[in-house]
């Protein structure tokens, strides 16, 4: 598997390069968001607007009342927590096309409480108007410019910096409201969003390989949530389905996918993994996820209770599954 | 076409005490309502529709329509109510209102500035209309969404910054109140403002040192609003927010990179001495009696509109 080393700093430059109405906003986070360079690039487009995020939403309002297409770009937790007021009356109840680039989802920082954004998909999915997506690897974190771009409103982007794994084939990008289907069986059906996703990449060929064969998908669109391939895949579980989020399991995919099958009469159980409704704390990345249950083993474990079976998989077993890139198997007529 | 930005002063006197009036009239009609509100920003709303702000015709029809939805993808029969202020022209100013409360207000300056019917205040608060209490960006003359105070200033300031790019001449006029100050949002957006050098925007603001909770020396102490400003790198004039001359004069002032801020320093019981009997609570008249309800109608039927 590819590791690409801070693919949003050069992409974006590219990108923007032909959109004089793409501006950047930031609150003094513009290196730690990887737009240090497009700022040099770009000075007359970039914007500094200092500690005072409830401000920058406004004038956020204003550029995208005025015809441009502000990138904002900080914390995800400086996105929906503290300016939620005026990122609700300001840019969502007029549906402006303003693109909140939310950086360290979940459990991806050290950085504590304070810096780890946990419930911010269940806040962004209650809002009116909002797009929600999230990226899970470096042809996504390339790919949803376009997806963001297109979307006749404001958008909330979970995104990802620093060394990312390409998880996607370059020639496979972020499509709006579409899963991808990563690996198919019947026995049950495995939901990931951008990092346990490669999470579950690595539990799902291992649970094949001891008998139990999981559907798995990954969702890069939260909301709107209407993809006939995921109530698909719901209705084939025989054992029932397992959502897997770097979020608390109250409002996130879990709940997402509770309401689809709810609304779906979709009789089967659902096991929602992710924060048990309680914050984190400052620690590593594999600590977090291994101590609040979102890794590989920890799907494998909820597997083996919801089917009654012991695998027989162990920590290195998982440790030792070489995640690679991967094609969606989703015929086009499926999708 | 440009309409009345040259209006005599003499004539922006005269449309002031005929909004204050109108308000007064509406209150009395509805058994309460904002008031104080029209009694200190009367002038200020006469002299920003009659002297300050360059602003084309109305593109609204002068009845205002039904409350269409929400915006959002599946609605395309939403119009903003900044269509009352005329088309969005380079040359031309915008005005974004902070105080949603004195939307009433600003129905009384639409009127009298030719740009609703007299029948518009018929729709005041009725279910289905437009012409809300706390008006939003559907509402006769408002462009922005702004019931929760202190977010017209930043999101004016975005239009500014955003007109200055794309090289447009017009300014961005913003109408705020002095109860908003309290909020640190205002304060984020008045450091921005200056860091930007936004001098193609100009608050004007109705300091009638009144609140909700009555006064706000007793509710939150600001302190000088002026010499805070001033500290921040603002333009600032302190006016006599009922001297037509003295509002306007700062807005002849050429730009000069600095946010401009006129503190229109006014009394919320102008015009309507009675009102002063309720100090200090004047946020929305409630009466507490017939005795008083009756005291304040004989008011408005002697309210006298050249005074």
């Amino acid at each position: 598997m590819e590791i690409v080393n801070r693919p949003h700093v050069e992409n974006f430059i590219r990108w923007a390069a032909d959109k004089p109405r793409v501006v950047v906003l930031s609150a003094d986070l513009t290196n730690s968001c990887e737009v240090g360079k497009w700022r040099d690039t770009y000075p007359e487009r970039f914007f500094s607007l200092g500690m005072a995020e409830q401000n920058m939403m406004g004038f956020a309002a204003g550029l995208a009342r005025e015809g441009f297409e502000p990138f904002v770009h900080t914390f995800a937790v400086f996105v929906y927590r503290r300016p939620y007021d005026q990122l609700a009356m300001s840019i969502a109840y007029p549906n402006l096309p303003v693109r909140l680039m939310a950086f360290l989802p979940g459990i991806t920082t050290p950085g504590g409480v304070t810096h780890q954004a946990i419930e911010d998909v269940a806040i962004m999915r209650a809002t009116p108007n909002m797009t929600v997506l999230e990226t899970a690897d470096a042809t996504e974190v390339e790919s949803v410019l376009d997806v963001a771009h297109a979307v006749d409103g404001p958008v909330y982007v979970r995104f990802l910096r620093g060394r990312v794994p390409r998880l996607f084939p370059k020639e496979e990008p972020m499509v709006l409201g579409r899963a991808r289907l990563l690996h198919e069986g019947d026995d049950v059906t495995v939901l990931t969003a951008g990092i346990t996703t490669e999470e579950a990449m690595r539990a799902v060929p291992a649970l094949a390989a001891a008998g139990v064969q999981a559907t798995h998908l990954h969702v890069s669109t939260h909301k709107p949530f209407d993809d006939p391939l995921v109530l698909d895949a719901l209705r084939r579980a025989k054992h029932g389905v397992l959502t897997l989020e770097n979020h608390t399991i109250v409002g996130g995919l879990g709940s997402a996918v509770a309401e689809l099958m709810a609304e779906g009469a979709i009789a089967t159980p659902l096991v929602r993994l992710g924060l048990r409704d309680t914050y984190a704390h400052g620690a590593s990345q594999a600590h977090l996820m291994r101590e609040y249950g979102l890794d590989a083993m920890a799907l494998v474990r909820a597997v083996e209770q919801l089917t009654g079976r012991d695998t027989g998989l162990r920590e290195d077993d998982l440790a030792q599954v070489r995640v690679e890139e991967v094609h969606s198997l989703a015929k086009a007529e499926a999708l | 076409m440009l309409t009345s930005s040259t209006m005599p002063t003499d004539e922006v006197r005269r449309s002031a005490q005929r909004i204050r009036k109108r308000v007064f009239e509406h209150v009395m009609r509805n058994g309460g309502g904002y008031l104080s509100q029209a009694c200190s920003s009367a002038e200020l709303f006469a002299t920003l529709y009659g002297r300050v702000m360059r602003l084309g015709e109305s593109e609204a029809p002068l009845h205002p329509p039904a409350f269409a939805g929400v915006p959002g993808r599946g609605n395309h029969d939403y119009v903003s109510g900044g269509v009352y202020n005329g088309p969005r022209e380079p040359e031309l100013d915008r005005f974004i209102f902070s105080p949603a409360h004195y939307a009433l207000v600003l129905y009384a300056a639409l009127i009298e500035f030719g740009r609703l019917d007299e029948g518009a205040l018929e729709e005041f608060n009725r279910d289905g209309s437009t012409v809300e209490m706390i008006g939003a960006e559907h509402s006769p003359g408002v462009e922005t969404t702004t019931g929760s105070l202190a977010q017209a200033i930043s999101q004016a300031g975005g239009i500014a910054l955003g007109r200055r790019l794309k090289g447009e001449p017009g300014r961005v006029w913003v109408l705020m109140s002095d109860g908003e100050f309290q909020e640190g949002q205002v304060w984020e957006a008045v450091q921005s403002l200056v860091h930007h050098r936004l001098d193609n925007l100009g608050v004007y603001a109705d300091v009638n040192d009144q609140q909700c909770d009555g006064r706000m020396d007793d509710v939150m102490r600001v302190g000088s609003l002026g010499e805070k400003l001033r500290a921040f790198g603002a333009r600032v004039y302190d006016v006599d927010g009922h001297d037509v001359e003295a509002l306007a004069r700062p807005a002849e002032e050429e730009p000069d990179g600095r946010p401009l801020f006129v503190l229109a320093h006014t009394d919320p019981t102008r015009g309507v001495p009675l009102l002063a009997d309720r100090a200090p609570n004047l946020h929305y008249l409630r009466f507490a009696s017939d005795d008083e309800r009756e005291r304040f109608q004989r008011a408005c039927d002697a309210f006298d509109e050249e005074a």
